[in-house]
């Protein structure tokens, strides 16, 4: 069982803290776990499919177009995952919106299908497409969570200071996804060279 | 499977092929969800309402107008109580804040006086522009008629409270306010002060 196409993703290569690849949807959605974890899973979603259909088509698509028909096939997923969340979680989606619209850039998606899934079957390019996304996931949720704690003084929307204590906001606002990027890499790469 | 070679007639079948069969897909999609999306936005439009009008007992979502205060146009819907007008709830909107487009649900009382508000869509920043949403900045509007209260945060002069840190959010929240008022007030509450009471005058002057 070549368990290593899905755990590869996850850890050795994952896409925020290893390739560093989808930083504009990792600093700009992370302002709450479940933005983060929102944000995460639809990229999943979209790279799961992605992955497969790319992996299908691959003997039909010729070289030279090879990058617009992988663009084609990820916006097509994109918009699916769009009115979903529309249609499903429009809670989620209002906070989310307009950054959906924006996985079609992100460049993990489009670096998988050119890197991986038109090189593989079917079945390695589907774990290939869970793993990465899933280690995004993970990263995102983890920076999110990080945020959310220092930020609002919440974890995963339950407040557990009072309604007006003083938060450390900038933890919410942009800079602060930086910071605590850098610092959540930082820890990765120290544990990952001790290892 | 080899590799199509990427002669012209090729790439333009595959890409022509590829397209069409992925412009399917999103065609199923959108039938399949268009009509929960429909039902999705109806029904956060009409929690909306609940919130910023008195209760009522008909369907202000298909009673809506338009209604315009010069530059732009607001949707409208009236809450009506055994057929007697006991509110407006207008859809307002402004470019004005910190993250651009606010749209807000703002609800008036025949008479003018705010009932309450909620706002439906935002980009302000969290943990600052956000508190538009929180009681504390909200609760002062209640009450409060804009022909006396002034809409406009205490820096440039008015009334209301600004958010601390987060005066442009508070200004657009004022700005999309008064541009309810402006509208409903220029249709529908200018020409039926006087008789208030009397609901057929509002149906006549409020849908024409």
């Amino acid at each position: 069982m070549n368990l290593k196409y899905f755990t590869n993703g996850l850890w050795k290569e994952n896409p925020t803290f290893v390739l560093v690849l989808g930083t504009c949807p990792t600093l700009a959605t992370t302002t709450s776990g479940f933005n983060a974890m929102g944000m995460g899973l639809a990229t999943t979603f979209v790279l799961l499919f992605s992955n497969i259909f790319v992996s299908l088509l691959k003997g039909f698509i010729p070289d030279k177009v090879r990058i617009g028909a992988f663009v084609v096939i990820i916006a097509t997923f994109v918009t699916v995952v769009d009115l979903l969340m529309k249609a499903y979680t429009p809670g989620l989606y209002g906070k989310l919106g307009i950054y959906i619209p924006l996985i079609v850039a992100n460049c993990i998606l489009l670096g998988r299908a050119e890197s991986f899934a038109q090189k593989f079957s079917v079945f390695p390019s589907a774990l290939d497409g869970l793993g990465v996304g899933l280690g995004f996931t993970m990263a995102l949720t983890s920076i999110g969570c990080v945020r959310e704690i220092l930020g609002s003084g919440s974890l995963f929307d339950i407040k557990f200071v009072a309604q007006d204590a003083r938060t450390i906001l900038l933890f919410i606002m942009p800079p602060g996804a930086f910071f605590t990027f850098g610092y959540l890499f930082a820890m990765v790469n120290r544990y990952k060279k001790g290892q | 499977m080899a590799k199509l070679e990427s002669s012209l007639t090729n790439m333009v079948i595959s890409l022509s092929l590829i397209s069409a069969i992925m412009a399917a897909a999103l065609g199923v999609t959108y039938l399949l969800t268009k009509d929960t999306i429909a039902n999705v936005e109806r029904k956060n439009i009409n929690t909306a309402i609940q919130q910023v009008v008195p209760a009522f007992d008909n369907d202000p979502f298909a009673d809506q107008f338009k209604v315009n205060n010069g530059t732009d146009t607001f949707v409208c819907y009236p809450a009506k109580k055994a057929s007697q007008v006991v509110g407006y709830a207008v859809k307002t909107f402004t470019n004005k804040g910190f993250g651009g487009h606010i749209s807000i649900m703002v609800g008036f009382l025949p008479d003018g006086t705010i009932y309450n508000t909620s706002v439906l869509e935002h980009k302000e920043t969290p943990g600052l522009g956000t508190k538009m949403t929180d009681p504390k900045f909200k609760n002062q509007f209640k009450g409060k008629n804009p022909n006396s209260y002034n809409l406009s945060v205490k820096k440039d002069g008015g009334d209301v409270d600004a958010i601390t840190a987060a005066t442009i959010s508070s200004r657009a929240f004022c700005d999309a306010l008064g541009n309810a008022f402006k509208a409903v007030h220029k249709k529908v509450l200018s020409s039926n002060n006087a008789a208030v009471t009397d609901s057929s005058a509002i149906q006549k002057g409020g849908l024409k």
